[in-house]
């Protein structure tokens, strides 16, 4: 695994070396150079000098022991300059202590270079052809190379001293500014798999802010979903063994009473709670085949018949509901898959019937638009609490005004059939009166023809749910 | 011992009504917290089998409100969810005890009897004053070594009254420990209930205060 800082730290360590080695190559250039023309101009001036000394003296006055004074070499910036003169003919006349007895050039004017016994000698010419003097002054190069070393060595050793200081400083500024990640790396390390709280945002940085809020996000999701998967185990925990416990509790009365009559009821409780149960076996049975999502065959399907033919096989209401199927119903078709709509009409009819203990009217009726077709279902119950309409739907949940022989699974099971059927469920309560209203609505995509475009934009449910509160 | 039952599902709650009641308590069932909470606020109940998922909400939450309002009844969870997490946070929020549907009746029973034992201060199931001894796990009574047999409602009022020996329990205090709603009430009914007691464990065992109530003879008189 690489290591942000590590890399940061050897990317920043390098590159300030790299910039300081170019500096210092920049310099050592511009040094010599430098160096160059001031020695050069002091060559230059020098050999004026002399010459202009030497002219009006006359080059006698130098006469000298031409071996005379020869000092040992010192590479100290002392006796750098060193001077021959010369008469015109050739003959060396006079040379200051350091200067070696042959000619320090062959040029007769300007710079010249020559190595002379080893060593590379520096020369300015300049002669006098009217006083015949010409004047030699030179210096040699490894001098000047040593100056510039001298330069550069003054500048690089405290460079290099600096680069450990550097790199230490370089270090520290980076774990400072990497705290506020290590803090959030730990923060997160330290959670268990359960803690989907969010990350406190105060001190992030706002780099990696966005990275913050969306593991938040990310949080914020996993926690409802897991919430979510949380409701329906326990809803499906509590729906399965309730009735398991009351048939457990019935069984021992049955055994433990000595009274008949209490004996007796404790049976027939027992045959009402395997009946509950049964029915419960069968609806989970039915949603794991419609879970399991087979392509179902669609066909067109007259609905008028489906729901008289379900209404025929339930047992007759005897406790005063009234049922009635709207005319429009036999006009109405379908297309749709027969088994899954049947299964639907069913389970809205006996939901109606379930929630009207104290008898109703059930009303069965549909409603076709250019949008799509609209069959529903009125009863005069107590409808479902605002705050649990989306509920209802869900697996398991039964709201507060629930029925003793309800599982929680009726609405999950039409919703599942009638997306089977290519059709979804709306539900809402009544405003006319106390009461729901279960519509299962045909959508039909709007017409792609330019000439209907704006029409067809807006979906035909919506258009309906303007004017379609009330009954037809 | 008067218990409230709080569970929604019609045919576990007439279990609960009729098979404690056989194990000698008197119930009252509602099917939601909201009347739950109305009725703890009106009647004497000795303790609550409640359970978690209710139509209005979570028992947990109606648990929770009785114990921030310092209210110290012994409270049974009964619930589908019994994972230990589960178990945990229940007992946290304020539950005596917790049992997991589906369960065994006599055991609910004697989990009752003893969270509700407990709060009285007993470890015990048996209580003994004065020469009688009542064993609540068998309902039975034993007077001077002699095992005698009573019906509920007399054990009940025996037991009513043994509870706290020397404390005088009104008749209306005895009703409203004996009898649930749904149950008529002559208005002689602990006066005879009274008087069968007397004659099966002796007439000085009870202490009749005229026009203030019953309590057990003290030893010293």
């Amino acid at each position: 695994m690489i290591s942000l800082k590590r890399r940061l730290f050897s990317i920043l360590v390098v590159a300030t070396g790299l910039i300081w080695l170019a500096a210092t190559g920049w310099i050592y250039v511009g040094t010599t150079r430098e160096v160059e023309n001031v020695l050069d101009s002091r060559l230059q001036e020098a050999a004026r000098m002399v010459l202009s000394l030497a002219a009006s003296n006359g080059v006698s006055s130098f006469q000298k022991d031409a071996d005379s004074g020869h000092v040992a070499e010192s590479l100290n910036y002392e006796h750098q300059l060193n001077c021959q003169i010369w008469s015109l003919d050739g003959r060396l006349v006079a040379r200051s202590s350091g200067a070696p007895s042959e000619s320090l050039s062959d040029s007769r004017t300007g710079f010249s270079e020559r190595t002379i016994n080893g060593e590379t000698w520096r020369v300015f010419t300049a002669e006098d052809p009217t006083k015949n003097v010409r004047v030699l002054v030179g210096d040699r190069l490894g001098l000047r190379e040593g100056f510039v070393t001298d330069i550069m060595k003054g500048l690089v050793a405290p460079m290099f001293l600096t680069i450990p200081l550097l790199a230490l400083l370089i270090w520290a500024s980076l774990n400072r500014g990497f705290r506020p990640l290590q803090i959030l790396a730990k923060d997160l390390k330290r959670r268990n798999a359960d803690d989907m709280t969010p990350v406190a945002a105060g001190n992030i940085p706002i780099e990696i802010q966005p990275m913050v809020s969306s593991l938040n996000n990310l949080f914020g999701r996993v926690r409802d979903a897991l919430r979510h998967e949380r409701d329906i185990t326990a809803f499906a925990a509590h729906e399965l063994r309730t009735p398991l416990a009351g048939l457990r509790t019935q069984a021992q009365i049955a055994m433990t009473t000595p009274d008949e009559s209490a004996r007796n009821a404790a049976l027939r409780q027992m045959v009402f709670s395997v009946d509950r149960t049964s029915r419960l076996v069968r609806q989970l049975l039915t949603i794991a085949r419609l879970d399991s999502g087979r392509e179902a065959a669609m066909k067109s399907v007259h609905v008028g018949v489906v729901v008289q033919e379900v209404l025929d096989t339930l047992s007759p209401s005897d406790r005063g509901v009234d049922v009635t199927i709207d005319p429009v119903l036999r006009n109405t078709f379908v297309t749709t898959n027969r088994e899954a709509l049947v299964l639907a009409v069913r389970n809205l009819h006996e939901n109606a019937v379930r929630h009207m203990p104290q008898g109703g009217t059930i009303r069965w009726s549909s409603q076709v638009t250019d949008g799509g077709v609209t069959v529903f279902v009125e009863d005069t119950g107590p409808g479902i609490p605002e705050d649990e309409l989306k509920l209802v739907a869900e697996r398991f949940f039964r709201g507060r005004n629930k029925s003793p022989l309800g599982s929680g699974l009726g609405l999950s099971i039409v919703t599942l059939a009638l997306k089977t059927g290519g059709a979804r469920l709306s539900l809402r309560n009544r405003i006319d009166t106390s009461g729901l209203r279960a519509e299962m609505i045909w959508d039909i995509r709007p017409r792609q023809d330019s000439t209907n475009a704006h029409d067809g934009s807006i979906p035909a449910y919506r258009r309906r749910a303007k004017s379609g509160l009330l009954p037809a | 011992m008067r218990i409230l039952v709080v569970e929604d599902d019609v045919v576990l709650a007439d279990g609960l009504k009729v098979g404690l009641g056989l194990y000698g308590a008197t119930l009252d069932v509602v099917a939601s917290c909201a009347d739950g909470q109305a009725a703890l606020a009106v009647d004497p109940f000795d303790a609550v089998v409640l359970d978690v998922m209710l139509p209005d909400g979570s028992g947990l939450d109606l648990l929770a409100s009785l114990r921030a309002k310092g209210d110290r009844i012994p409270v049974l969870l009964l619930t589908a969810l019994d994972e230990v997490s589960d178990r945990i946070k229940g007992l946290d929020v304020g539950a005596d005890d917790y049992l997991g549907k589906p369960f065994d009746l006599a055991e609910l029973a004697a989990r009752v009897r003893a969270i509700s034992r407990r709060q009285e201060g007993r470890a015990s199931s048996c209580m003994s004053y004065n020469g009688v001894t009542l064993d609540l796990a068998r309902l039975t009574a034993t007077i001077d070594g002699t095992t005698i047999s009573l019906s509920r409602r007399e054990f009940a009022i025996l037991s009513a009254l043994m509870d706290r020996p020397g404390v005088v329990l009104s008749k209306n205090n005895l009703e409203a420990r004996l009898y649930g709603w749904q149950e008529e009430i002559e208005s002689n009914t602990v006066e005879v209930h009274v008087h069968k007691l007397r004659t099966k464990i002796g007439r000085a065992k009870i202490e009749t205060l005229r026009g203030i109530g019953y309590r057990m003879r003290p030893i010293a008189s």
